[in-house]
């Protein structure tokens, strides 16, 4: 490894690979930085904003923001963990998240991310949309109610699937997510359960339906251990 | 299959995807021109646009349902919306509005029960010199007063096609009050393409880059620096696009400068054409200056038979460019480069990740020059006269001259042309405003000027602008001014990064908050805190500029804000009293007994 091709993260000196982003070196060597729309499998996206980091002092997205040699990145530090957590607060109060009867709880990113961060509340008041969920699939469940317009589902049925079964219409708080069909319904699309975009909702969206409690709530993936410890499956070191 | 039903989308469809040549990349251009025909559209031309184009049906869906003016469901014969930026309110709009929904029988946002109407609020169409104003189907029209608006509802009222409305209607003025070296020139079609072939392209942009040009759109990039970098950039194609999205509420100088001086500008995309060595250019027109669009094509194709464009212009052979003009169709967002690009490549126009900039990586991901219409005004002349003399006018660090947008409390707005650090004090006396209170410049996202900074100027190196110069006078509330800019930028956010999309709209909801009667201290903090959060993880512009209005009058109209803090301690927002307002409409009732009594409003 040459000396050149390493930043540090909160002190600790991170090797990268040239054309990798901040977020890609870091969890290649094991650390964690918040993150809802990023995942190591896709093209950065930097839409969430919570892996908000601090490079050579200017606030960037550190999924998209390119590694550069010596820079130094600040993550965990209490300025940014507050932004992150308003950041949260928003996601929260935006859609209808009742994570108790959320078939999703112990499994979702966006609790999981909450607990990290210590978010005791949504602080802000509820927005309460109109989000009627679309069962007309067999084996499916889309429950709008919990879109964080993270958009991987998009960009899974289209670079993976091949198929856009999914897409994002609307436009500011109106942005809403849209399935490939007139009708509207997730039946009437080619979606199958064998699909990327299925398996690739960081919240409780896409459900398989008839499974929901099959593990029961406190053996899930972060009630075993927070997301910070709870590596990504296809990244080294998992 | 074709059924009967989808065969009358096809009838008008076919003609458009012809035009276009099935170019997928036209889509937004499709979609509208098909919404012409169409007035809205209909979920069946999809289906068919989506079998043409070749595009998943989901993908047109997402495009349609970013644009303001493009409807996937009907709005009635004619569509109605009253611009709303501030100095519209100032002018009495929405009593206007009220008067013509109680005409008509139709609600505000609601299509009339027979479907011949709907009537709506859009964001500033950029007539702030002649408001209030309003579109009828995407077509503007000025000076509302009472009795425009009876004689509109009597036209809509009989269907008299809008072709046939009064002339007068549709005047849009120039008010042109100062002129300058731009306004103010004698400029000659094809002269400034005469001394670029004596002087060479190289030395041409020898001679932008002498003058010190600097972006009109108010962000104030070095011309000749994006030029060059464009010239040096590798790609297959390279492209000029001259931004015409003027949707900053208060600006209106592309408007006049696109009226009466379209060869200038296009005259500059062809200078800029052949130093970076483009075949193509586009226009990207917003959409509320649609009734622009004649007159535009009818310049062009004048250009084109004065071989001024189109394949070896002026005779020089090898020298080919066009310009292509595709309209907006009502998203502020696109004004910021990479978003217009999206947008011209008939995309959503959400902002892209940058670096890499335009210039390397721009329209179908090659070199691209975005300049402001302005700019590429201003390059004919520099193109004419040298950089040298352009240089020597304005100040030191900001050469030229700057067209303002003069509109609000003052005797003569219009436009006013200036040398770059002319003082706020002289604009203000020039224009006939009196007591002045404050200057909001360069817009929404601009600053907002008190009285004791007048004697400040309008340059790069003091007060940066894209021209907006909206006057408040004494009488004005600069909170109410600052929270019609927050539900500006709620409304155009385009809901692409989280603190935006959610933070914009908790904004606007806490200024209602205020404007409600329900603040305190607490809610004071709160709009700080997000401003803070805004500017800091926004992902473009527009994010970080959301709150400069709420920054500014806070920190110089502390106590516009300061008297609706009515109470001491935290007061929810929630009403519930107004949350009764549905059950009251439902019953017919509004007697005492229909209202709860709002017991915090007694503390």
């Amino acid at each position: 490894m040459s000396q050149d091709k390493s930043f540090t993260l909160d002190g600790k000196t991170v090797p990268y690979q040239e054309g990798q982003t901040i977020i890609q070196a870091a969890m290649a060597a094991g650390h964690y930085i918040p993150h809802l729309c990023f995942n190591p499998e896709f093209k950065p996206h930097g839409s969430c904003k919570l892996c908000t980091v601090k490079a050579n002092g200017r606030q960037t997205a550190s999924c998209t923001q390119q590694a550069q040699p010596g820079m130094v990145v600040e993550s965990d530090i209490n300025e940014l963990n507050d932004e992150r957590r308003v950041l949260l607060q928003m996601l929260f109060v935006e859609g209808n998240h009742f994570c108790p009867s959320c078939e999703k709880s112990g499994n979702c990113q966006l609790q999981a991310t909450a607990y990290e961060l210590d978010m005791m509340s949504p602080h802000f008041d509820q927005f309460f949309p109109d989000r009627p969920v679309d069962a007309s699939h067999a084996e499916y469940l889309l429950d709008f109610n919990r879109c964080i317009l993270c958009s991987l589902c998009v960009r899974a049925s289209r670079d993976v699937d091949g198929k856009n079964v999914f897409a994002l219409s609307g436009r500011g708080i109106k942005s809403h997510l849209i399935v490939n069909a007139k009708s509207g319904h997730l039946a009437d699309t080619d979606f199958s359960g064998s699909d990327k975009a299925a398996h690739v909702c960081p919240v409780g969206v896409i459900l398989k339906k008839r499974v929901g409690f099959s593990v029961p709530i406190g053996q899930r993936t972060f009630d075993a251990q927070p997301i910070s410890a709870t590596p990504h499956p296809k990244v080294k070191g998992a | 299959m074709m059924t009967s039903q989808t065969n009358v989308h096809a009838e008008y469809l076919n003609p458009i995807l012809a035009r276009r040549q099935h170019n997928p990349n036209d889509l937004l251009q499709i979609l509208r021109e098909a919404q012409e025909q169409h007035g809205y559209i209909h979920t069946d031309a999809i289906d068919y646009l989506s079998l043409e184009l070749k595009l998943p049906r989901a993908k047109i869906e997402g495009v349609a349902g970013f644009y303001s003016f493009l409807y996937l469901q009907p709005r009635g014969e004619y569509r109605v919306l009253f611009s709303d930026n501030i100095t519209d309110r100032m002018l009495g709009n929405m009593e206007l509005l009220e008067n013509m929904c109680a005409q008509l029988w139709v609600e505000p946002g609601k299509v009339s029960e027979d479907g011949l109407l709907s009537i709506e609020t859009t964001s500033c169409t950029g007539l702030c010199d002649q408001g209030p104003a309003l579109l009828v189907n995407n077509i503007a029209i000025n000076r509302l007063t009472p009795a425009r608006v009876s004689s509109i509802c009597e036209l809509i009222r009989e269907r008299v096609p809008l072709s046939a409305w009064p002339q007068e209607f549709f005047a849009i003025e120039d008010n042109i009050r100062r002129k300058d070296i731009l306004l103010g020139s004698d400029f000659k079609s094809g002269a400034a393409l005469s001394a670029l072939f004596q002087r060479g392209a190289d030395a041409t942009l020898q001679e932008i880059k002498t003058s010190k040009l600097r972006g009109r759109g108010g962000a104030g990039f070095s011309t000749g620096m994006k030029w060059e970098f464009c010239r040096n950039a590798a790609g297959d194609a390279h492209y000029v696009v001259c931004n015409a999205d003027e949707g900053e509420p208060g600006t209106f100088k592309d408007r006049v400068l696109l009226n009466g001086y379209a060869d200038m500008v296009f005259e500059g995309m062809t200078l800029c054409a052949r130093v970076v060595g483009a075949k193509q250019g586009f226009l990207y027109l917003r959409g509320e200056y649609r009734y622009l669009l004649d007159h535009l094509q009818a310049v062009l194709q004048r250009r084109r038979q004065q071989t001024l464009l189109g394949t070896s212009i002026l005779g020089e052979a090898g020298f080919d460019f066009d310009i292509e003009i595709h309209l907006g169709a009502g998203a502020y967002v696109c004004g910021e480069e990479s978003a217009l690009i999206e947008s011209l490549e008939g995309k959503r126009g959400t902002p892209r990740n940058r670096p890499p900039f335009p210039v390397t990586n721009g329209y179908l991901d090659r070199p691209t020059v975005v300049n402001n219409v302005e700019t590429f005004a201003s390059a004919s002349l520099i193109a004419l006269n040298g950089g040298a003399w352009y240089a020597g006018i304005g100040t030191e660090t900001s050469s030229g001259t700057k067209i303002l947008s003069v509109s609000g409390d003052c005797e003569r707005p219009g436009l006013y042309e200036y040398p770059f650090g002319v003082t706020v004090a002289q604009v203000l006396a020039e224009c006939g405003a009196r007591d002045t209170q404050a200057v909001q410049v360069s817009g929404a996202s601009g600053v907002c000027v008190s009285a004791d900074e007048f004697e400040r100027r309008i340059a790069f190196e003091d007060i940066p602008t894209a021209g907006a110069f909206m006057v408040f006078g004494q009488q004005r509330d600069m909170f109410e001014v600052a929270r019609n800019f927050v539900h500006f930028f709620a409304h155009e956010s385009c809901g692409f990064c989280t603190p935006c999309r959610v933070g914009t709209s908790l904004l606007s909801n806490m200024m209602d908050k205020l404007a409600n009667g329900h603040g305190s201290p607490y809610d004071f903090a709160e709009i700080e805190k997000l401003n803070g959060l805004l500017q800091s993880t926004s992902h473009c512009g527009l994010g970080h500029a959301a709150c400069n209005p709420v920054l500014d009058t806070i920190a110089k109209f502390r106590p516009a804000y300061e008297k609706r803090l009515a109470h001491k301690d935290f007061v929810p927002a929630f009403d519930l009293d107004a949350a009764l307002s549905q059950a009251r409409q439902m019953t017919g009732r509004d007697d005492t007994g229909a209202h709860l009594e709002r017991s915090h409003e007694s503390r």
